[in-house]
């Protein structure tokens, strides 16, 4: 008999605690798979941010090491440093990457720090209830724009792809989406071009993948789907942003 | 006096507004009361539960660890609380979620088909005021009329015009005792 | 002067009682277990022509906080153990330049990420000074939601008089239980003249905001005047609770939601006959040593804590040897048991060990 699905090897078997129709868990075995397919479980080191992946560390089975909020690019620049020829991602979140976590990521694509980066952007903080995140929408409500966020007292969404792709030391930066059949295979090839990309040595790689949050943003999941792409999309366009020639 | 009480059920149950409604019918009695909610991320989906204090002195710790009446709307509540009741305490279950039967004999327990009940009533939302009435009515840490004047503080205003059908539902818990 | 009881969440009824004490300005960053409390700033404050504004990062916060401080504003932040880590830094700076402003801590499990439940292990850096530097906060650590909302006025108060930060040390009980709670109506709050504020010179004298002192023995100047108005602090500004301390067999000191927990366990004490006593300190920071100063029938002291042991440390300064000073702590996040307290004042009050 021909087996046609079975968990990744760098997937633990562990129950996630992911919301029903929360799509951390998808990314979370795309790039399970993407280790899988390179080869490289043993020698990768996972960094966990702080929010709602904060156990990523407990659904993975390569290495890893709890970052403090914000601080993953950082931490990843240590451990590359000290091991140039291992393979270095983090997986943030988008208050954690975009909000506290700016001055780290900036610097960390500017430096150019050969680590991967996957960036969950679902405009909202999910871990601490849904506060306002750098990524919310304008109109969007959320704890903390309790009146939908207003460009003139809140600031505009950030889009970080647009903002990485001018610094000299970031190689590839792409946005894709977890919402459907095929954006899931796109963000796939992706991520694993990112994980390429490190390989060759050629500078810093960012997945931004635009997620949901169902819970936080109060939709059945079926309702998060359509939201993710009817209104993230239009402020949140997909596709590579910059990409080495040496990666196809 | 001393009424230590712990709610518990799934995340969309009401236990949270339960415990609320007893704490503000204790205030408005001039007892001391105080409303503890669990929180973090398991409550996400999972279960949640409140302490609720209700006193004639100063209360101490706000977190109740071994209840003298608890309120069990799901199964995983009562496998987690039951042992933990008071010997002599009182303990309601929601028998139309909860099918199995209780497991102590040092303790009262009312069995109480809250959901049933509530879709009766033609809302399956209001099976924790049931549960909340018969509660009551049984270990009296409070008065059933002061549960009723309390909806309207408790309540969010864009469901006050439920509060008869939640009044009503108290009642009928209520009467399972007599 | 008081208005209807409120049953209130500890995050939210702060929240309110800032506002009513005349706080129009509040910069915070997201952590649990004080949510609640910019969440309810996000929707009240624009209500009453404040200002609300979700800082990228607690480091960010507590600038902006030192900012509007410097520009004259009653203003406040909150957080909860590894964001008041992070504000460190702004602390000491607020600290060095003189500016009043409201610091609540909801503290949380530590070291490091820790967890969500309550803890009291941030003692040190709320009382010490927790960033570089000599200095201190004027540090409060309220047993119940009313105490809390009593305090912040009074803790924006002190914090203007005294040109200093305060801090609100609560915990994730504090924070998330509601309880009754009484609040003052809107004060029509008329700040103390701030002339230092830097509000442009309109005419008159030019102000700086500043804590560089590249000349040594202006810093030194600085640190003079800012000793001479700790003491003068620690003078005036004790406050405690005593509760049948002389005669006791046993006196328990504890503050915040372990004084409340300690509460329960001396009932059951004084039902088994055994004398005990209670000083809670109000003021954590100046240390109400007053309170300490005039004992003569005691006959030890109980330390009860949500920490390692840190308060403890300043009970036998001020004990100071006179008397056998022990300690019981739960960490990580457990709240001690009234029980397990009992079973502590009991073996203490036999004469058992030390520690
Ligand atoms: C210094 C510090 N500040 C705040 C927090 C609280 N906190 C935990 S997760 C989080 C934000 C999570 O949002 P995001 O990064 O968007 O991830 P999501 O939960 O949405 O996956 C915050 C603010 C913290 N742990 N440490
Ligand atoms: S809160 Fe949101 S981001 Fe977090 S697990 Fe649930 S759905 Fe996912």
């Amino acid at each position: 008999m021909k087996q046609v699905f079975k968990r990744p090897q760098a997937l633990s078997d562990t129950v996630m605690h992911y919301c029903p129709g929360c799509t951390h868990g998808i990314v979370h075995r795309l790039v399970a798979e993407a280790i899988d397919e390179l080869g490289i479980l043993d020698r990768t080191i996972g960094v966990a941010s702080v929010g709602c992946s904060v156990l990523a560390y407990e659904y993975f089975e390569c290495d890893f090491q709890e970052a403090a909020h914000g601080r993953a690019p950082a931490v990843a620049t240590g451990i590359k440093r000290v091991l140039p020829d291992r393979v270095v991602f983090t997986y943030q979140g988008d208050g954690d990457l975009a909000s506290i976590g700016t001055a780290e990521i900036i610097h960390a694509a500017t430096r150019g720090e050969k680590i991967t980066v996957i960036f969950i952007n679902n405009a909202i903080y999910g871990m601490t209830g849904g506060q306002m995140a750098p990524t919310t929408l304008l109109g969007q409500k959320t704890t903390t724009t309790p009146r939908g966020r207003l460009a003139e007292y809140h600031g505009q969404p950030i889009r970080i792809c647009e903002m990485i792709k001018e610094l000299d030391g970031a190689a590839y930066v792409t946005r894709v989406a977890s919402n459907s059949p095929r954006n899931i295979a796109v963000a796939k090839r992706a991520i694993r071009k990112a994980f390429q990309v490190q390989l060759l040595g050629l500078g810093l790689s960012l997945v931004e993948v635009l997620s949901t949050c169902p819970t936080n943003w109060g939709l059945t999941p079926v309702e998060s789907m359509k939201w993710l792409e009817e209104k993230m999309m239009p402020h949140y366009p997909l596709g590579e942003f910059k990409s080495p020639g040496e990666v196809k | 006096m001393l009424h230590e009480i712990l709610i518990a059920g799934f995340g969309g149950q009401g236990v949270m507004s339960m415990g609320m409604l007893l704490a503000y019918a204790g205030m408005t009695e001039g007892l001391k009361t105080s409303w503890m909610p669990s929180y973090g991320p398991e409550m996400r989906g999972g279960t949640a539960n409140c302490s609720v204090v209700i006193a004639s002195d100063a209360i101490g710790s706000p977190l109740v660890t071994e209840p003298s009446g608890l309120v069990v709307m799901n199964l995983p509540s009562l496998e987690k609380f039951e042992r933990k009741v008071k010997p002599g305490g009182l303990m309601v279950i929601n028998s139309s979620l909860v099918k199995k039967k209780a497991s102590r004999d040092d303790i009262e327990v009312l069995y109480v088909p809250a959901n049933d009940i509530a879709d009766e009533l033609g809302n399956p939302r209001v099976a924790n005021m049931v549960a909340l009435g018969a509660f009551v009515a049984k270990l009296r840490p409070v008065k059933l009329d002061s549960v009723k004047a309390s909806l309207k503080k408790v309540l969010p205003e864009r469901r006050h015009d439920l509060i008869p059908l939640n009044e009503r539902a108290l009642d009928r818990g209520a009467g399972l005792v007599d | 002067m008081l208005g209807e009881l409120l049953l209130m969440k500890g995050n939210e009824a702060v929240a309110e009682a800032a506002i009513r004490a005349g706080c129009r300005h509040f910069f915070g960053y997201p952590i649990t277990p004080q949510n609640e409390l910019p969440e309810y700033m996000a929707r009240r404050l624009p209500e009453v022509g404040g200002v609300f504004v979700q800082a990228e990062s607690e480091v960010a916060a507590i600038n902006m906080v030192y900012g509007a401080a410097g520009a004259g504003a009653r203003v406040m932040t909150s957080s909860s153990s590894p964001g008041i880590s992070l504000k460190q830094e702004g602390i000491s700076y607020l600290a060095a330049s003189e500016l009043p402003c409201l610091i609540v801590n909801m503290m949380r499990g530590g070291p490091g990420l820790g967890g969500i439940q309550p803890a009291q292990s941030d003692y040190f850096q709320a009382t010490k000074g927790g960033g570089h530097g000599d200095y201190h906060l004027i540090v409060f650590g309220p047993e119940s939601v009313q105490e809390m909302v009593d305090l912040t006025p009074l803790a924006f108060d002190l914090a203007d008089r005294y040109r200093n930060p305060a801090m609100i040390l609560g915990d994730g009980i504090l924070g998330q239980m509601m309880e009754p709670v009484e609040l003052s109506e809107m004060l029509d709050v008329q700040l103390p003249p701030k002339e230092w504020a830097t509000t442009g010179r309109s005419g008159g004298r030019r102000h700086v905001v500043s804590s560089l002192y590249l000349d040594s023995s202006e810093l030194e100047k600085l640190n003079k005047r800012l000793q001479d108005k700790y003491l003068e602090i620690m003078r005036t500004e004790q406050r405690w609770e005593s509760l049948d301390v002389e005669g006791a067999e046993v006196v328990l000191v504890a503050y915040g939601t372990t004084a409340r927990v300690v509460k329960s366990a001396m009932n059951l004490a004084r039902e088994e006959g055994i004398r005990v006593g209670l000083i809670r300190p109000i003021t954590l920071w100046p240390f109400p040593t007053k309170a300490f100063e005039s004992l003569e029938d005691v006959g030890r002291f109980l330390v009860v804590e949500m920490s390692s042991g840190q308060m403890v440390e300043d009970v036998r300064l001020v004990v100071n040897g006179r008397w056998p000073v022990s300690f019981y702590g739960r960490t990580g996040g457990v709240v001690p048991d009234p029980k397990d307290i009992l079973a502590r004042i009991r073996e203490l009050a036999r004469g058992g060990g030390t520690r």
